[in-house]
């Protein structure tokens, strides 16, 4: 009796984690199987009627897409603002982080407290301001801009998470480096730096999905020619039905990256999700 | 990776002489890590505080200060009103949602040998952007159930349970003796002493949308003392021609149509039409005045679903998006607290004879308390700032039923409004909605540690 109602517990536990999974997987599988879909069958009939004629899809979608030069430019948009963004809030919160940790300066700690006080602030703050600062300088509109948004906003989580990770490595090590007669900056450059790797990589990671999957940012600080795929994909959206060949195609492509670089970090993502919990 | 917000362990003074060079060195070195970083901040991240609160207090142009006048309008404007009203539903419901979600799977995942794979594909939807989640979603809620997999999984549903109309769109013919009734049924009465062969002619079917097995019209049976005859047909012949109101060459039946015999106002038999339109009632012996009702389910059109992005839905249909994309985050964070949690003490109570509801009921969730705390207020945080998924899939006609803050906010900034006063004065706002919960978690968090 009591195996039986262990068994039928079991039963239970799988059948509502079975039920989950497929209704966490339908929504994407939609999306793949609408965008190998030919446009004549996406108007007439939906995309779970692929498994009666599972011959009928076809990258067409994919390739008309990729031979127009509005895609391509705006997934090479997408790819100019990451990378730079992403390589900029390490490195500057890097040395932030170093700093905050183990060097001293008068009003660091103050300092700090502040900066992750500005965790709070939410991107929304700065648009009005930030736009008519880079207006003054000439760079609202362009890829620089963006980039300039992303890194100032990503910084207060950057530093705080760097610093974190820096106070971690034992300070009888940073002593010995330094009685070895190491100069600060040698101590960070060829102890710290490495030894916080793990840390970098979670940042990094985070930080490169955050900037690739921004459209808000976008929006307001990237001109006609500087758009990232997110923004032109938006501009699609008020004809859903119709540009659907366009648009189920292209929020796959600009899935691809972030879910491949899921799939390949996931063990730096986890604890980059639990680091950020704060944010 | 412990991340903490613990100052550095006592014991940094270094020894005097050496240290004085060294630190003014290191001082310069110190300047030039944190420089950078803090002129970004200060640029871009400090000044606009200072900046919105200041430009609250002017007037759309700028020039005129208006003290609290652009707060006094966003707690008097229709819009704002309600999109702080769906920010207090999205805040109300988003965050216990994705906690109580995440929590257990959480604790199921530990019982199933595939609970790695299970985690990875729930925590998924957190790699990918907004944009693509809201096209993958505005896929699902599609109205039609031709293209939303959700409306389609309703009407499947529904049509199970209550079938359409075999027909959509018949309807008797005006001049005839069957009588629409207010139920949406039509019925005609029966000669209890002589029933006849009872006629039921329809109009409103194309007849190439009959079925295939749809032979013509045969004419009823007499009836008798047992039974009640009848043909339910299409009264219309293609090419024009017969008599109306009686089957003739040309008509065809209609079959599939559910048939009652009412008798005293009592359902006393049902029947299905058949291949030529023919039902047979058998009825029971006694008198009364009886009569022969096609019910509304004969007429039903179609069922089309849920409208789930129209006007009163499209908020809980964006928050259930929201619950997908971040159930798996809460999943994570809390399974790692699981992970950590003394097993002692549920041994000690499984052995005691606890069941596993009392087990997670009493001391699992009570030892988890300060990671699920932080999940709730993480996301309640989150939450509040929500913009992109409401963005974009809120159809535009019923962006006004969806509207949030954030979103607000952009539409006075810059979406042809352009009030930047008043949309200065909704980001300090934000602002100040979020500081509280953020000064919890922090709080929250070095506690922890």
């Amino acid at each position: 009796m009591k195996r039986l109602v262990a068994l039928t517990r079991g039963g239970l536990v799988r059948a509502v984690l079975i039920t989950a999974a497929l209704v966490w997987l339908t929504p994407t599988l939609g999306l793949l199987v609408s965008s190998l879909r030919p446009a004549a069958l996406t108007s007439s009939s939906g995309w779970w009627t692929v498994l009666l004629h599972p011959t009928r899809l076809t990258l067409g979608n994919y390739t008309s897409l990729l031979r127009g030069n509005d895609v391509t430019g705006a997934l090479w948009n997408t790819v100019l603002i990451s990378v730079p963004a992403t390589a900029a809030v390490v490195a500057l919160a890097a040395l932030a982080g170093y700093a905050f940790a183990w060097l001293e300066f008068p009003g660091r700690d103050v300092i700090f407290l502040v900066v992750v006080g500005l965790l709070v602030v939410p991107v929304q703050i700065g648009f009005i301001p930030v736009a008519k600062l880079m207006g003054v300088i000439g760079i609202f509109g362009t890829i620089p801009g963006v980039v300039l948004f992303h890194v100032a906003y990503g910084l207060p989580f950057a530093v705080f998470l760097m610093r974190n990770n820096f106070l971690d490595i034992p300070r009888e090590m940073l002593e010995a480096a330094r009685v070895d007669g190491a100069g600060e900056w040698r101590t960070f450059r060829s102890l710290a730096l490495p030894l916080a790797a793990p840390g970098l990589a979670s940042l990094a990671i985070f930080q490169f999905l955050w900037v690739w999957n921004d459209m808000l940012v976008a929006l307001i600080f990237a001109g006609p020619s500087s758009q990232p795929l997110t923004v032109l994909l938006q501009s699609q959206m008020r004809q859903f039905g119709s540009n659907l060949s366009i648009l189920a195609p292209g929020a796959f492509l600009s899935l691809l990256v972030p879910v491949a670089v899921f799939f390949a970090f996931q063990r730096y993502f986890v604890q980059g999700a639990m680091a950020g919990s704060v944010k | 990776m412990s991340t903490t917000l613990r100052t550095p362990p006592p014991g940094r003074t270094r020894t005097p002489g050496a240290g004085a060079s060294r630190r003014r060195r290191g001082r310069g070195l110190a300047t030039a890590f944190v420089l950078p970083a803090l002129l970004l901040l200060g640029a871009l991240v400090v000044y606009p505080i200072v900046y919105s609160v200041v430009r609250s207090t002017f007037d759309s142009g700028g020039s005129h200060f208006i003290g609290l006048g652009n707060y006094r309008t966003a707690f008097r404007d229709p819009a704002t009103l309600t999109a702080l009203r769906n920010n207090a539903i999205w805040v109300a419901v988003a965050p216990a949602l994705v906690t109580a979600i995440g929590l257990v799977f959480a604790v199921l995942t530990e019982r199933v040998r595939w609970g790695t794979a299970f985690k990875l594909l729930v925590f998924m939807p957190m790699a990918i952007s907004f944009l693509a989640a809201g096209i993958i979603f505005r896929l699902v809620y599609d109205q039609d159930p031709q293209q939303g997999v959700l409306n389609a999984v309703v009407v499947a549903v529904h049509d199970t349970f209550a079938p359409p109309s075999p027909y959509p769109g018949v309807h008797p013919r005006e001049d005839n003796p069957l009588v629409a009734a207010d139920d949406g049924s039509a019925r005609i009465s029966v000669d209890p002493a002589s029933p006849g062969g009872v006629l039921l002619p329809l109009l409103g079917v194309a007849p190439t949308a009959l079925p295939r097995d749809a032979r013509p019209a045969a004419i009823p049976a007499a009836g008798s003392g047992s039974a009640v005859d009848g043909v339910a047909f299409l009264d219309f012949v293609p090419g024009g021609g017969g008599r109306p109101g009686v089957p003739g060459p040309g008509k065809k039946g209609l079959p599939g149509l559910t048939v009652q015999l009412l008798q005293n106002g009592r359902k006393v038999g049902t029947a299905t039409t058949a291949a030529d339109g023919t039902f047979h009632l058998a009825r029971p012996s006694g008198g009364g005045p009886m009569q022969v009702v096609l019910p509304a389910s004969d007429f039903a059109q179609p069922y089309q679903g849920v409208s789930w992005l129209g006007p009163t839905l499209v908020t809980p249909a964006v928050i259930g998006a929201y619950i997908w994309i971040w159930a798996g985050f809460a999943m994570v964070v809390i399974g790692a607290g699981l992970a950590n949690l003394p097993r002692d003490t549920l041994e000690a109570a499984r052995i005691d004879g606890a069941s596993e509801w009392q087990v997670f009921r009493r001391i699992t969730v009570p030892q988890l308390a300060p990671v699920l705390g932080v999940v709730f207020v993480t996301m309640v945080i989150n939450v509040m700032k929500v913009f992109d998924l409401v963005f974009i899939i809120a159809p535009q006609p019923v962006q006004q039923n969806a509207d949030v803050l954030a979103l607000q906010l952009w539409l006075d900034s810059f979406g042809g409004a352009d009030d930047q006063g008043l949309g200065s004065a909704l980001g300090v706002l934000l602002l100040l909605l979020v500081v509280p919960f953020m000064v919890l978690n922090i709080r929250r968090f070095r506690r922890r540690t």
